[in-house]
Order: C-alpha cells, then structure tokens, then sequence
C-alpha cells in the first residue's frame, strides 16, 4: 500500500516538473497512437460504409470474418509484422523494423477490424433508416457512403474511440516491432513493463498515471468537440 | 425532357411468391392530379413504389417516355413517414441538389430561396430530426420539390397530421401542381380526395377496380367495393 501511495506522489512529482524523459514517452505514445487511428479511420471507416450499403455473395462471411479479426492476438499480430519488416522479410529493404513507423503498422492492423466492425454496426442501422430516401433519390453507391459516414459522423466517434482505447494500451505487438529502444521507441506501456520489471514502481505508476489521464482527456475532448452528448439521439 | 407519360402493362409485384399488386394496367399522363384509394393492404404504396422504382416488378411492364436512368432524375417521392436526414433544415433540402453537382453555396442558396414557399424559412438552421410531424413533413416535400421534378409520388403525405398542416401540405401541393409538377397521391382521407383529386385509381386487393375522373369516381362508382368504400362501410 506504501509503495503505491508512494508511487501516485512520485508520479505527480513527475509529471507536475516536466520530467524530459516521462514527456519524450508521452508524445511519442500520441504520435503513434494519433497516427495510427488515423490511417486505420481512413480505412476502416469507409469499409464499415461499404458493407452496410452493399449487398454481395459472401457479404455474411466478410461481416463475420471482420468481426473474428477484432479479437486478433496482439503478440501475433507483433510477430507478423517483424517477419515482414525484419531483413529477410518482403518489406525489410525499408529498414523500418524497430522505428515508430512499425509500431503504427503493428497498431493499425490491430484497430482496422475494430473501428471497421463497428462503425459497420452503426452505419447498418442508419442505411436501414435512409435506403428507400437514397435509392428514391437516384444517389450513387459512393455518394451513399459519403451520406452515411457524414451524417453518423457523431456515432462514428465511438469506434474511432474505441480503436485508441485499444491502441494507446497496446504492449505486445509495439514491444516485438518497435523494441522498446529507449529515446527511439519507448511508449507508455512498453515503459511500464520495463519499469515494473526492474522494480522501479513509481516510475511505472507515474506512466500509469499518464496512460490512463490521457484515455480520459481524449475521450472527454472528442465528445466536446464532437456534441456528442448534446445531439445525442443522432 | 418531359418523362411522361408513364405505361404500366401488367405490372405485377410479389414478395416470397405471394402476390401484393396486379397485374396491374395504366397510364399517367402529363397533367393532373391522380389520387390512389382503397383499404389498407389493397396495395396502394405497393403500386407507387412500382411506379417510381422503389420496386421491382416480378412482371411486366413499367415504361417512361424516356429511358428509365433519365426518368429517375426527374421524379421525386414522399414518404408515409418523413425520412428525415441528420442535418440541419437547410442542409436536408440542398441534399438532392448536391447530388445533382451543385455546389455546396449554390445548392444551399437554392434551398433558403425556396423554404419560404414551404414556411420554413424561419426552422432552416434547426435540426431536421428535431422538427414537429407536420414540419417534417413540410421539410420532406420541400426536399422533394428543389428539384422540380416532372412527377411527385407521395405516399399518405397526411397521415397522422392536423388540420392545420394538412392545409398547408395541400396548398403546397396545389401550387406544385400549378407550377407543372404531375401529382400522383395515395390517401385514406376521403375529404382530402374529394378536394384534390382530378381522377381517381381505386385498388383492391392488389387490383386497380376503377380508374375514372373524381367526379366520376365520387357519384357513381361503377364496383361494389368502391361504392362500399365510398359510403364509408367496411371493405376488407
């Protein structure tokens, strides 16, 4: 119990006196993770569109593959993308294998299915309310997407959420690709395991600390931003 | 352009083999007011559905003057219940504009320029979800209307609606009318057709039984379930 109260006051101590190295963390763990929701966004969020308003032959098993692949095991997906960037991988001539660039890969084939599969959800339920408006307005395939991802831009928030909550607190897979090189690749989970480890607890608790504050102040700032709670019934 | 008239030879429409409209024959042509009557589950929605393709017919015809891609440019419906878009008033009804290449300041101008007519003008920054049944209906042909369409199908436009607003949605429909919009209109309200109606298509049982002028259709009805309908006694 000491150790923890410990821990929280050092963790403040940390974080109140700009601690350069607690900081370096902390950015890079946005940077990763920022970017990383954003690519898998760009990705899955169209693809959560486009199999709610098309209808296809093996529609069901692309919906219920999509769905499996939002459990893929994080240590797998880690070992997948070192096989591809390592030197005797088809993409080691990029040399990105222990570099931020690779722990996004790593992120964004980790939350693409998450954000996909839900924004899916969301979207299904909101082309089931607009499908006879938009075929009677003769729209096109691709200015049906655009209608739905618009106008459930404020549902859409939630998957985009829900892929950094799973990002900002990933360790297995940025700990096999990225390495956890200290001042290149240490982010905010990869840290806490290493601190932990070497029994340096209120380090480890002042990350802690950092990682969830964060989740929070994001979760709360996106929800501002986007009136979630103000328009709540769209 | 003028897409009509509109040919329906035989149209038939089923759902799990079971048999909702026809076949079915009949011709809209380019001026009037038509006003489809009958029980519920006579098919009445099912048949403008068929006319302006939220259907397909499992057989026959449905023909326009021009080909069926440009027809459905210049048609527009209105449904039972209000569709309503996420977006504000002025946004709802610059959509089909948009999707036509407007634009967003054109389209939106456009839209503002003709809520007026729809006594919108002073909801056009509300959200459209938000907006009162009659409003939305409102918003709904206002929607339907910004794009001037050759024809406007509209399915019990009224329903569930007060006097009041349904005032103000015939009126509108009056001056659409006048403006060159054909009117096609299925409705219950059998006051409602007597005031709007130029000729009357009478269903039953997924059948057209008459097609006549209103005045017609109102004083001598030339089937026993029309007759029964318009006496205002049980016709299952």
């Amino acid at each position: 119990m000491n150790s923890i109260s410990q821990g929280f006051w050092d963790a403040w101590g940390l974080i109140l006196t700009f601690d350069p190295d607690l900081y370096e963390i902390i950015f890079l763990s946005l940077q990763v993770t920022v970017s990383a929701v954003i690519i898998a966004s760009a990705i899955g969020l169209p693809l959560g569109a486009w199999l709610a308003v098309n209808r296809f032959r093996f529609r069901r098993y692309a919906i219920a593959i999509l769905n499996a692949l939002m459990g893929l095991p994080p240590v797998v997906v880690g070992l997948f993308v070192y096989m591809l960037l390592s030197r005797a991988g088809p993409l080691g001539g990029f040399g990105l294998l222990f570099s931020p660039e690779a722990m996004i890969i790593a992120q964004v084939i980790i939350i693409t299915p998450l954000i996909a599969s839900i924004s899916h959800q969301t979207l299904r339920d909101l082309w089931a309310e607009y499908h006879d408006l938009l075929i009677s307005m003769n729209a096109t395939r691709m200015q049906r997407i655009r209608a739905l991802l618009w106008d459930g831009r404020r549902a859409l928030l939630t998957a985009m959420l829900a892929g950094f909550g799973r990002a900002i607190g990933e360790v297995g897979a940025i700990m096999i690709v990225g390495g956890n090189i200290d001042h290149a690749t240490r982010v905010l989970t990869t840290a806490i395991a290493l601190e932990t480890g070497k029994g340096n607890f209120a380090f480890a608790m002042g990350l802690g600390l950092v990682l969830i504050m964060l989740a929070v102040i994001i979760n709360l700032l996106i929800h501002a931003l986007g009136k979630t709670e103000r328009a709540s019934t769209w | 352009m003028v897409i009509l008239p509109l040919k329906m030879q035989g149209a038939t429409a089923h759902i799990r083999k079971k048999r909702l409209v026809g076949p079915v024959d009949i011709t809209i042509t380019a001026d009037g007011f038509t006003i489809i009557m009958g029980p519920n589950g006579a098919g009445k929605t099912t048949l403008l559905r068929l006319m302006h393709g939220l259907q397909r017919c499992s057989g026959g015809l449905v023909e326009w003057a021009v080909p069926h891609a440009k027809a459905r440019e210049k048609q527009a419906y209105v449904f039972q219940s209000p569709i309503m878009m996420r977006r504000r008033v002025v946004d709802s009804i610059a959509y089909p504009l948009r999707l036509r290449g407007l634009s967003a300041s054109a389209a939106r101008a456009t839209a503002r320029e003709s809520a007026g007519r729809f006594g919108l003008e002073k909801l056009l920054d509300s959200w459209a979800p938000m907006l009162s049944g009659g409003e939305k209906q409102k918003l709904s042909l206002a929607r339907a209307l910004v794009i001037e369409p050759d024809i406007l199908f509209l399915d019990e436009p009224c329903a569930n609606l007060d006097g009041r607003a349904i005032r103000e949605i015939e009126a509108i429909l009056r001056d659409a009318q006048a403006a060159g919009t054909r009117i096609v209109m299925s409705t219950h309200d059998m006051g409602q057709a007597r005031r709007l109606a130029q000729d009357v298509v009478f269903m039953y049982d997924g059948k057209i039984h008459e097609h006549t002028a209103a005045d017609a259709f109102f004083t001598s009805p030339t089937t026993k379930e029309a007759h029964a309908f318009i006496n205002g006694d049980i016709v299952e």
